[in-house]
């Protein structure tokens, strides 16, 4: 149960284009997997404990396999290199979520923009809108055709897809596309900084919330540890020692003590519980960037410690 | 999707000729959910040609498994695809991924652990009052109608932002909406008889302008202004807070004031760790399940313990029956403080799992935690009777008798 939380198997790593290879991601007991919403992203351990976030880009119906897509970048912090170049199919990876801040709500018309790996969260929405059969229009930017994933999957839309490659075409014209469309339309923009920035621009009339963006932040993400840490039951006065391997509430348990638990996988806030001192690992797919960060809670069915000590209101 | 326990051969579904609905068995259903465990993982109940499960493991599983399983068919006997709903559905409890998905992440934020926690200091104050006025007027009490049902009332209309006029609506609406997921037996008959007036009445409180600016349900207006949701969708998912949290709290407060009363150990142990609240409320629901019974409807034929379920049938799932299961639960029928009831089926679980729980369990911790405070013994007065619903496992009265500090 504890493991199930959070470790994943690689099943699939397949070249998409170049410099870009997809993953498929299972539990390593054929477990269900937490539901997810298109939009939504994990957290992935990688080799030596680098944490990175990777947009879900699979079928939400899909419950026992994820799907993400990874492109190499020749100036990144070594998560994408690691994918590339050391992954191999049957090797385990630890996982955090899903969690969405990039949610798809109701609308009659959407419009998405997609720049290079950005395609990867918005190929679960446009797959929802053509499913709901809603009107969508989709722009898809990138430098060359050799770089761009899923352009077979793209192609099938027909002229609802506009593909642009700056090698090919030179500049786009963004605010020409943006202009044409009306005031029920919600557009989702994911992509490099400068096309979000640019976006954002064009869209500042838009009214609040019909616009919504997704930044990939190279945030300074502390390592995960695969080591054991402590965990201080501050009201009980005792001291737990969480293998990996071991979520809190099942190493709790193990010591005589109690969290109620509800989902057992970072849902539905049951057992959310204080943290008094310490760093959290966070794992669940409830709290947002700004809770994370406050670090002041946690949910123990699958979340863990960055510190080497954790001091729980417990 | 199959959720089978082996490869053997696709076997039919033993039979049942009971009535889960009727009188007898809604009355006391232990020993029909014993025989109906007992009978097969998955059951075909011939009374209306639908399937139950009552196992834990089945029933939990089946609950994860939208996919296979979905709730958009509703989750009465009714089956959405083929009649036609006594209501507009319900954006969220008869709603599958992805329509469920925006309703139910505006709620899970608005009625989240943090989202709430601020409400406890004046939930406390009110819970201390009625328990006062409660104990002025002498040691006995019915702890279902004056306490169980009082307390939700005080607090729940005014955190939706309800006004004060036509509050009534709310239990006569609840209760017929709950009925309506059984069979068009004598208790809808009685409740079709008023419905259209609750009806038209909850109706007109999901209105922007009939809600206060502060409440739950000026949140949910709040997420249509941001586009979280549409302005067509608001009032529906206001109406679920008007449906799902009112009958539901109250009985299931019910429930865990009645077992507490027939555990004189267990008040005590209470009463000397007040941190135990959040387990003894979840004890009592694992055990009463206030909700017994959701259907669901099997998007193809669907595996389950080698059991095939054709396409198209309803499946009750029999959430009481899955929470007394002992192949999961070590003495089941036991109220125990010592026991962990984490993972227990009575909110649900997967998608549709009770959005409002952090809601209820503040409700259900605040009130016990003044009671605790104030009362040093509570035993039984006389003999409780039960509220007959097609879904809900209710208390009509519950007298008590308690010694004060």
């Amino acid at each position: 149960m504890s493991i199930s939380a959070s470790t994943l198997v690689v099943t699939a790593k397949t070249r998409l284009a170049e410099g870009l290879v997809e993953l498929r991601l299972r539990h390593p007991g054929g477990e269900r997997l937490p539901d997810w919403t298109p939009g939504a992203h994990i957290d992935l351990v990688l080799g030596e404990g680098a944490v990175r976030q990777y947009s879900l880009c699979g079928s939400p119906r899909d419950t026992d396999e994820y799907s993400v897509a990874v492109r190499r970048e020749a100036d990144g912090r070594g998560g994408s290199a690691y994918v590339h170049d050391s992954l191999q199919v049957g090797d385990t990876v630890g996982f955090g979520g899903p969690r969405n801040n990039f949610a798809l709500v109701p609308s009659p018309r959407y419009a998405f923009i997609a720049g290079g790996i950005g395609i990867t969260p918005i190929l679960p929405m446009i797959r929802q809108a053509e499913e709901l059969g809603l009107d969508w229009r989709m722009l898809y930017l990138g430098r060359s055709r050799e770089g761009a994933g899923y352009l077979d999957e793209l192609v099938e839309y027909g002229d609802r897809v506009a593909a642009h490659f700056s090698a090919e075409a030179g500049r786009v014209d963004l605010p020409g596309w943006i202009g044409g469309f009306d005031a029920d339309v919600k557009l989702y923009a994911c992509g490099p900084a400068e096309l979000l920035t640019a976006v954002e621009q064009i869209g500042a009339e838009w009214r609040p919330g019909w616009m919504r963006i997704e930044r990939f932040v190279a945030e300074i993400a502390p390592s995960a540890r695969s080591t054991p840490f402590e965990v201080e039951l501050a009201r009980s006065n005792r001291v737990v020692v969480v293998d990996p391997g071991t979520s809190i509430t099942a190493a709790v348990r193990d010591a005589g003590g109690s969290i109620l638990t509800s989902c057992a996988t970072g849902l539905c806030g049951t057992c959310e519980t204080a943290v008094i001192a310490g760093t959290p690992d966070h794992r669940d797919s409830i709290l947002d960037e700004a809770e994370r960060r406050d670090g002041r809670c946690l949910m123990p069915c699958v979340s863990r410690s960055l510190s080497d000590r954790l001091v729980l209101d417990l | 999707m199959s959720i089978s326990s082996s490869l053997a051969v696709p076997v039919q579904a033993p039979h049942n000729w009971e009535d889960p609905f009727g009188d007898e068995i809604l009355a006391d259903p232990l020993p029909f959910q014993e025989r109906l465990r007992e009978t097969g993982a998955v059951v075909h109940l011939a009374e209306y040609d639908v399937y139950g499960m009552g196992r834990y493991e089945e029933v939990r599983r089946a609950l994860l498994d939208w996919q296979s399983f979905p709730s958009s068919a509703g989750v009465g006997l009714a089956n959405f695809r083929t009649e036609k709903p006594w209501r507009p559905p319900s954006l969220l409890l008869e709603a599958d991924p992805p329509l469920h998905n925006a309703p139910r992440s505006v709620l899970t934020k608005l009625l989240g652990p943090r989202a709430i926690r601020h409400l406890q200091e004046e939930w406390a104050v009110k819970a201390s009052s009625l328990v006062d006025e409660l104990l002025s007027r002498g040691d006995e009490f019915d702890a279902a109608k004056d306490l169980a049902h009082a307390f939700p009332l005080r607090v729940f209309p005014d955190q939706i932002g309800l006004g004060e006029e036509g509050r009534e609506h709310l239990l006569t609406y609840g209760d017929h909406a709950f009925n309506a997921f059984g069979p068009a037996n004598s208790r809808v008959q009685k409740g079709n008889e008023t419905i259209a007036g609750d009806s038209a009445w909850v109706a007109e409180q999901c209105r922007r302008e009939n809600l206060s600016a502060d409440g739950f349900g000026a949140g949910i207006w709040a997420a249509s202004d941001r586009g979280d949701i549409t302005a067509d969708q608001a009032p529906l998912i206001v109406r679920s807070l008007l449906t799902a949290g009112v009958d539901t709290t109250m009985h299931a407060i019910a429930a865990v004031l009645s077992l507490l009363a027939v555990n004189p150990a267990q008040w005590a142990r209470l009463r000397s760790d007040p941190t135990l609240a959040r387990v003894a409320f979840d004890e009592a629901i694992r055990l009463e399940s206030p909700v017994q019974t959701f259907f669901r409807t099997a998007d193809a034929d669907v595996l389950v313990a080698d059991t095939v379920i054709p396409e198209g049938s309803k499946i009750l799932m029999f959430l009481g029956a899955a929470n007394r299961d002992p192949r999961r639960w070590e003495n089941p029928n036991a109220f125990d403080l010592s026991r962990d009831p984490s993972g227990h089926v009575g909110f649900g679980m997967g998608v549709h799992q009770c959005v409002g729980q952090h809601v209820a369990r503040l409700e259900a911790v605040t009130l016990l935690d003044v009671l605790i405070r104030r009362i040093r013994a509570i035993e039984p007065a006389g003999e409780p009777t039960r509220h007959l619903n097609n879904t809900l496992r209710a208390w009509e009265s519950l007298p008590v008798r308690v010694t004060l500090d």
